[in-house]
């Protein structure tokens, strides 16, 4: 089956420093992909910049197609009828992420005139069962209310409610749980999974947090420094990671069950991608790096059926250790 | 809603007393308006005869609380010069400025916002530049040079308007571009900032995510919030509306309460003075309040607040 969502090559550089090193990815209708990776990883410039959201200055190459149909580059009147209608996006930090001066009504009642075509009360009584379906209550009073009017957890409810206007086939939840307490981001991932679920709707999580991913998706990309460095099954990547990054991001998370035992932090930090090192960005921080890893980047090779490793000297961790 | 507006006015009301108060002592401190009427050569007994009949042989505490009797019964004091009653003074001016202050603060308007939202939206471009420079330039150059200037090119070289003077709409012209100007390149520089910054700000990518056409992200999303700073100096301005043409009328030789107040604060003629500073103070004040109910109506985040207070 063609995927959905088809990118290739797509590399992206700010004021010549080049901050995407083409990244491959496709995504099927209806599953669920996770992008992990620090900060500055390019999570979310991929996305950006396969909607044509990045500023102007950005340069964008490569290719990212819809149904076979090419976004990079396209025309403002055709990325207006994918954005919202066919492809939504859904952002970090709520508070700042709708409009402080419109009512909720008239943000909602936006993308239902753009996309669905709805008027006046249809639009109202639209916007009201969106609103109902995402958990918000009371709709009918707080349609008239403004954004600050409500808690940080309500109004990424009312941002999800407003993706789902346009009825799409695939939602960019971009960090959608980073800037939520702990109790409100599982209420927000469980939201997105029921409407996932009731939508039959494709959903790229970008997010720092390898345990949200893995929860809530199929597959997981594992980025580091502007490229996809792993890519399996959410579930293998948890048990058995190949890519020595993915390995110190799982060994720094806490074991939910068994022994207490010291988190391991990855040494170094993130490289500048303004003087990244030569050969694999990762190598200056790797336990394994070896001979080969300082002379050329790796690629994104294949290793089982559906995973990929871009690794020179990819490490299975002994079984006893991966179980702990 | 009605507490937040008594605070506002007693506010308002102090800042008025504060500015005619200041403008009281300095205006006594800094000159004998006896001297200056009747002139240095005049006779002591004049001169003293002078200062009994307009009360200023009393201590300065008391004429002070004399004056804001008088202002109590709605008495603003008359013209040492010639007797009058300064309001009427004043009032007589107010159209001759007004046709000059109106005027401008329409070119500030409709030359400045749309100039500045352009330039936002085009940054970096050679009209975007070309909007900057010459916004600088607008407001760095002081306005009597500029009216100097213009004078110089359209009156002495080109001979196509009159220098000064008030007889037909054409002498108003060159006070009006030279008022127009400055304050167009102070609103075009200001909307161009606001525009940025809320371009910037993540509900504008969220608008354009959701597949709204940029140009309505612009008049719907953008121009509502960046219209709540602007607003701010649009206050300032039309506060000005009064007293902001003092230079530019001099220059020109309009006579208007600009050139009022330059004449009656050279003669110390001190009720006339405090009659515009009470005026201005007035306008200004006013025109604050309105820019607060403004704030109130353009973003609903101070609204509730006021609500609250």
């Amino acid at each position: 089956m063609a995927p959905l969502v088809s990118i290739s090559g797509l590399q992206v550089a700010f004021d010549g420093t080049q901050v995407l090193h083409g990244i491959d990815l496709d995504i099927a209708k209806g599953e669920a992909v996770g992008l992990v990776g620090e900060s500055g990883s390019g999570k979310s410039v991929t996305w950006l910049a396969a909607l044509g959201l990045l500023p102007a200055k950005a340069k964008v190459a490569g290719s990212a197609t819809l149904d076979g149909r090419e976004l990079i580059g396209a025309d403002g009147k055709v990325l207006d009828q994918v954005r919202g209608r066919r492809i939504a996006m859904i952002f970090q930090d709520p508070a700042s992420a709708l409009n402080p001066v419109l009512t909720i009504r008239r943000q909602l009642c936006e993308s239902l005139g753009l996309h669905r075509g709805l008027r006046g009360e249809a639009a109202r009584v639209e916007a009201l069962r969106l609103l109902d379906l995402v958990g918000i209550p009371d709709a009918n009073r707080r349609l008239s209310a403004y954004p600050h009017e409500f808690s940080g957890g309500q109004v990424q409810r009312i941002m999800i409610a407003m993706a789902l206007a346009g009825q799409p086939d695939l939602l960019i939840a971009d960090e959608p749980t980073t800037a939520l307490d702990a109790t409100i981001q599982a209420q927000i991932l469980d939201l997105l999974a029921a409407v996932r679920r009731e939508f039959n709707m494709a959903m790229v999580l970008i997010s720092h947090d390898l345990g949200v991913v893995a929860e809530n998706c199929d597959r997981v990309c594992v980025m580091y420094a502007g490229r996809i460095v792993e890519r399996a099954p959410a579930t293998r990547l948890f048990d058995d990671p190949w890519h020595p990054y993915a390995q110190g991001l799982i060994g720094a998370l806490p074991p939910l069950d068994g022994a207490r035992r010291r988190l391991q932090a990855i040494p170094g930090t993130v490289p500048d991608p303004r003087a990244l090192p030569s050969g694999c960005a990762f190598a200056p921080r790797c336990a394994h790096v070896g001979d080969g890893c300082h002379a050329r980047v790796p690629p994104l090779a294949p290793v089982e059926l559906d995973r990929a490793v871009a690794c020179l000297r990819p490490q299975r961790l002994p079984v006893e250790l991966a179980a702990e | 809603m009605l507490r937040f507006f008594a605070i506002r006015l007693c506010r308002a009301l102090l800042t008025i007393a504060l500015v005619v108060t200041f403008a009281f002592i300095v205006l006594r401190l800094s000159g004998d308006p006896a001297l200056m009427i009747m002139g240095p050569e005049a006779p002591p007994e004049v001169i003293e005869a002078f200062r009994k009949a307009w009360g200023l042989d009393h201590p300065i505490w008391v004429q002070y609380l004399d004056y804001f009797k008088a202002i109590g019964q709605g008495e603003l004091g008359r013209s040492m010069r010639d007797g009058r009653p300064a309001i009427q003074l004043v009032l007589e001016r107010i159209p001759a400025t007004l046709a000059l202050t109106i005027p401008a603060f329409l070119v500030k308007v409709l030359l400045g916002i749309p100039a500045g939202i352009y330039a936002a939206l085009h940054r970096g471009s050679a009209i975007d530049r070309a909007v900057m420079i010459t916004a600088v330039a607008g407001f760095t150059v002081p306005s009597f040079v500029l009216a100097l200037l213009l004078v110089l090119i359209f009156a002495v070289q080109l001979g196509w308007l009159p220098s000064g003077g008030q007889e037909s709409w054409r002498h108003a012209i060159l006070p009006i571009v030279t008022l127009g100007f400055g304050g167009a390149a102070v609103l075009a520089r200001f909307t161009r900032s606001a525009m940025l910054e809320i371009l910037g700000q993540p509900y504008i990518r969220t608008a354009s995510a959701k597949g709204v056409p940029w140009r309505r992200v612009i008049t719907d999303h953008a121009l509502p919030n960046a219209a709540i700073p602007t607003v701010t100096i649009l206050g300032f301005m039309v506060g000005s509306l009064i007293a902001g043409a003092v230079v530019v009328e001099s220059v020109f030789s309009w006579p208007g309460v600009g050139r009022l107040l330059v004449v009656a604060v050279a003669n110390r003629d001190l009720a006339v003075v405090q009659c515009i500073l009470l005026l201005v103070a007035m306008t200004m004040v006013t025109s604050n309040l309105i820019v607060d109910f403004l704030y109130g109506l353009l973003d609903p985040r101070l609204r509730s607040k006021g609500a609250a207070a």
